[in-house]
């Protein structure tokens, strides 16, 4: 267990450190990436916007349910407020996942950290995540490693999917559209595993999920996730001031 | 071949909203050193959230709720999940998940 919080500079760079294993550390990612990609390109080009448009997407917003709501609405010609009021909404729960990063770059400045947290995913969160266990603080070469080939990859999965979307009409039949799913499933189970507490993890993921299928059923729409994450997050806390 | 204006400035405004949680916590809680509960609750997000989605991912389709009854994705998400215990790897994991799932929809 490292103690020195306030001198990881001082800390000798170990292998485990470096942009090029931030690289590797994302590679189990990228086939999700890749099919979700593919599948948002192919959506977004039968939604109307040109290859530019999805390229610029892609390189901007760089959030794969946002751009498949993005996509739907513009197919749907919703207005411009109620597109990005969804969008806000939908992405909040970012603030989530960059609060729970933020004390492990505590050695980086302001700059350094909106660098880090501008390319924040749901998956380079659980990456991140799964590697904190035993650290305190987590190397800024590392993350990007890991933010920009998910972001590269991210893209050019986008373009992919536009340019040879005409003959795959219906992603889903492959099954690829379960990628995302499945990819979560693998981050909690490997974040599950590495945590060793696994008593209160299972409680709180319980929680998670039937509160936000009740909020679902409910019809509360992109704030379910929200709510459901700062509701199990505080069952969580609050086992554990009981043991 | 060409960005159209009235969706580049959705895009932008899209990317402008999104852009604003993902930094502004890591831009400022860093600098602070959080007290105990606080970081106590924080440690819960990530299994929280990871959950949440797939919870929402299983259950709801088409912004529809479907519990128990024919759902394949719930099927194909269990089998996922005994995937990732057994093998302990993500790569593997969501091939499976995928293979799992082409083999359901074709049975179905």
């Amino acid at each position: 267990m490292q103690t020195n919080v306030t001198a990881p500079q001082s800390h000798r760079q170990s292998h485990n450190e470096t942009f090029l294993q931030g690289v590797k550390d994302c590679v189990p990612t990228l086939l999700g990436y890749l099919s979700i990609g593919f599948a948002a390109g192919v959506v977004e080009k039968t939604a109307g916007l040109s290859i530019a448009e999805i390229a610029l997407l892609s390189v901007l917003l760089y959030a794969g349910s946002a751009q498949f709501i993005f996509a739907g609405m513009i197919g749907a010609s919703a207005s411009v407020t109620g597109i990005i009021f969804t969008i806000f909404f939908v992405n909040l729960r970012h603030i989530l996942l960059s609060a729970a990063l933020s004390p492990y770059f505590r050695h980086l400045s302001p700059i350094k950290n909106i660098l880090i947290g501008s390319l924040l995913t749901d998956e380079t969160f659980g990456v991140a995540s799964n590697n904190t266990a035993g650290r305190q603080y987590l190397s800024e070469r590392w993350m990007h490693g890991l933010n920009v080939t998910a972001y590269l990859n991210w893209i050019a999965a986008n373009i992919a999917g536009a340019y040879l979307g005409q003959w795959i009409t219906n992603p889903e039949k492959f099954g690829l559209d379960f990628a995302l799913p499945a990819m979560f499933i693998g981050l909690l189970v490997l974040q599950m595993a590495s945590r060793g507490k696994i008593a209160v993890d299972i409680v709180v993921a319980l929680s998670a999920v039937v509160i936000v299928v009740v909020m679902n059923m409910m019809s509360f729409g992109s704030v379910s996730i929200i709510a459901a994450t700062i509701l199990a997050s505080t069952i969580g806390m609050v086992i554990g001031k009981w043991r | 071949m060409e960005i159209r204006w009235h969706i580049f400035l959705l895009i932008v405004g899209a990317a402008a909203v999104t852009f604003i949680p993902r930094i502004v916590p890591l831009a400022v809680l860093s600098r602070f050193q959080l007290p105990a509960w606080a970081m106590q609750w924080l440690n819960h997000v990530p299994i929280a959230i990871m959950a949440a989605l797939v919870g929402q991912e299983l259950f709801t389709h088409d912004g529809r709720t479907s519990l128990f009854s024919n759902n394949i994705e719930l099927l194909g998400g269990i089998l996922t999940f005994a995937a990732a215990i057994w093998t302990r790897s993500l790569l593997i994991t969501v091939v499976i998940g995928i293979v799992c799932m082409l083999i359901l929809r074709m049975m179905w």
